[in-house]
């Protein structure tokens, strides 16, 4: 098994006619059983036409109902891209997976209230991963997103963090001592996002085929404190914990948007100790996530 | 990005938030004709520089008489400003504001700023303004009174009003704090902003309410539609690296330490530096190349880190995904040549096509120091810095 996603999940690539969408639509074609997932396309003005195979639709909802996909993912540039998200929700996907960096935090705060405000309502749910995220993998089944898929190898170890390159690195780490992944998932580096740590640890312990989990967070934010309260009381599985920005001085925004220290309790420093106090085996040298993780098992 | 407090003013006034009366200055003239036009016995000089703490700095003077204003403006523009916020080596005072002096009766704290745990805009008062808030939070957190507004919904006059009264303004004057805290957020929503903190918002002696001071940050991601937020940059307030940085799409911050880093990815940056830390030596900057390193990019990349004087020894680290390390290693090659480096280079490359990227290096007859992973690539580059 796997979280989220598997080689069975049908995909509605939004933002697929852009230079990034078609680039990684054809990467995530070639991976594993991408072919069969990769089922439409939106843009309304390039509906009835087809790329690397895959039919273009009007909308989501259309896609969805000539298809049958539950979750799509999001290329479009940062002013169109809270307002994709919004069209999917609208659509009752399962899952949106948004890989745009750079979207005004107004807008996120805006779309996720009415995304909270429609289940609040009795609507579905439909969960988001991102924005600014890699996306995820589950390997040798799919990959949906901008990860380098050779480097994953299929396993039973769980991947999370906020930082794509940082989540390659650990993919990376674990593959070269042969302990594959269930799946990668990067959340994002945006400050007002869909899943949280907290989020994917829970689905990584009620995953039958997990059997531990590498745990990545940075500077900034509350939700790897959350997570890891969360995980003192449930987690049945080891955790291995790096956070990144021991050196990030604060009130500098280090690359990601999110990753800004804005008080005491959001420094790296902080996060690592909480972390190791709910049980995570920590280490401040990230090369050593990978090895740190095998001596758990 | 940042702007000053005059701008933060101008913002303010155009959302009917009010304020005391004044305008910039940049010369000891002006500051003495600013004060002429206004009028009055009282005024403020205050150093414009993007950072807070001005008054313990010496950078805030009430003036009792246009010679004063003409004495303190004199003092004022041009010092080296040091508080808090900007470091020992402190920040030039190029622009003045000029204003009325108020009749404070009480001071209080407000402030709109965007919760990332609940995904809220948060609107925060105290009673106990001109104070350092982070102080008050950690001393007396339960003088700080918040309020989340669903963006969607809007702030409603129930929250504006629980704060008011919350804080302690007396009836007379809070219809006025009401309208002010509800603007205050109208402004915050349509600027795009980040952060407004109004410290200290002001009770005068005859009932009414203002902002006194006004410090604004603004969402990056939504510069691009906020085109008169732009217009207030003020690049001499920002790092000239750091702006250099950004027109080749590079994200580069400047730190103390000695060596350098190339990285892609913020993450991967920000690891990177903590696992030369980790080896006993110091980052001497964060630098994300990001997703698409050209040549002139990487090219780039060196130049700036270069300028430093500080800079020692330089670390590449790559993570090869979409981007390829052969790709990577040619610009690195081509970058150490334009550059003529002569600091200790040590360079890891991981991923896609990292072999051939690294027999690139070899045969570059380079003396570029190979790593296989960060560890090792940390305790090289420390070493030979060390040398």
């Amino acid at each position: 098994m796997s979280i989220l996603i598997n080689k069975n999940t049908k995909v509605i690539t939004q933002g697929i006619t852009g230079k990034t969408g078609q680039f990684h639509t054809e990467k995530c074609q070639e991976y594993a059983n991408g072919k069969n997932c990769f089922v439409a396309g939106v843009n309304p003005k390039k509906a009835g036409e087809k790329i690397f195979d895959i039919p273009i639709y009007a909308s989501v909802k259309e896609a969805s109902a000539a298809t049958g996909a539950t979750v799509s993912v999001i290329y479009v540039p940062p002013p169109g891209a809270a307002a994709a998200v919004w069209e999917a929700v609208e659509a009752d996907l399962d899952l949106v997976i948004c890989i745009t960096e750079g979207i005004p935090v107004r807008d996120m705060l805006e779309v996720r209230n009415k995304m909270k405000a429609k289940v609040a309502a009795g609507g579905k749910e439909t969960l988001l991963l991102g924005p600014n995220c890699p996306g995820l993998i589950t390997p040798d089944e799919i990959k949906i997103g901008i990860m380098p898929g050779h480097i994953h190898k299929k396993g039973r170890i769980g991947v999370v963090s906020r930082s794509g390159t940082l989540t390659y690195e650990a993919v990376g780490q674990l593959t070269d001592l042969g302990l594959g992944q269930t799946s990668a998932v990067g959340i994002g580096g945006d400050p007002i996002n869909g899943l949280k740590h907290i989020d994917i640890m829970k689905l990584f312990n009620d995953d039958p085929d997990t059997d531990a989990v590498i745990m990545i967070g940075e500077i900034g934010g509350p939700d790897e404190a959350e997570a890891a309260t969360w995980c003192k009381a449930n987690m049945k599985k080891p955790i291995v914990g790096f956070i990144a920005g021991v050196t990030a001085p604060a009130g500098k925004r280090m690359g990601h948007a999110g990753a800004l220290i804005s008080g005491g309790a959001d420094t790296a420093e902080a996060k690592l100790a909480i972390m190791e106090e709910c049980g995570f085996k920590v280490t401040r040298n990230p090369a050593e996530m990978g090895k740190l993780l095998k001596s758990l098992l | 990005m940042k702007i000053h407090e005059y701008q933060g003013k101008e913002i303010l006034r155009k959302f009917g938030v009010t304020t005391p009366r004044g305008n910039p200055a940049f010369s000891v003239d002006e500051a003495v004709k600013v004060a002429t036009d206004l009028g009055g016995q009282v005024w403020v000089v205050k150093a414009q520089i993007h950072a807070g703490g001005r008054g313990k700095g010496g950078g805030v003077k009430v003036a009792k008489s246009l010679a004063e204003v003409k004495q303190y403006a004199s003092q004022i523009l041009g010092m080296q400003l040091v508080t808090h916020q900007t470091g020992p080596q402190g920040r030039k005072v190029k622009r003045l504001l000029i204003e009325d002096g108020a009749d404070i009766k009480k001071e209080y704290y407000l402030a709109v700023l965007t919760d990332r745990a609940s995904q809220k805009v948060a609107v925060m008062a105290s009673s106990e303004g001109g104070m350092d808030i982070e102080k008050v939070a950690h001393d007396t957190p339960e003088k700080i009174l918040k309020e989340f507004v669903d963006p969607v919904v809007g702030m409603t006059d129930k929250q504006a009003e629980n704060l008011a009264r919350g804080i302690g303004v007396p009836d007379a004057s809070l219809k006025q704090a009401v309208t002010l805290i509800k603007n205050l957020y109208r402004c915050y929503m349509e600027t795009d902003a980040s952060l407004a903190e109004i410290n200290p918002m002001i009770l005068e002696a005859n009932g009414n309410i203002k902002a006194l001071d006004a410090k604004f940050n603004f969402d990056d991601n939504s510069l691009y539609r906020q085109p008169e937020i732009v217009a207030y940059r003020d690049l001499d307030e920002e790092d000239p690296d750091e702006v250099a940085a950004s027109k080749f799409d590079l994200t580069y911050i400047a730190l103390d330490g000695n060596i350098g880093c190339l990285v892609n990815g913020a993450g991967l940056a920000m690891a990177t530096m903590d696992t030369i830390k980790l080896f006993g030596a110091e980052p001497a900057n964060f630098l994300d190349v990001g997703g698409g390193a050209t040549t002139e990019k990487v090219t780039e990349a060196f130049k700036i880190m270069l300028k430093n004087p500080a800079v020692k020894g330089i670390l590449v680290n790559i993570f090869g995904g979409i981007m390829k390390c052969d790709t990577i290693a040619e610009g690195v090659v081509a970058a150490a040549r334009v550059v003529h480096l002569n600091v200790p280079l040590v360079v890891r490359m991981k991923g896609t096509n990292d072999e051939i990227g690294k027999k690139i290096l070899k045969d570059s007859g380079l003396p570029i120091i190979s790593a296989d992973n960060m560890a090792d690539a940390a305790q090289k580059i420390v070493a030979a810095v060390a040398h």
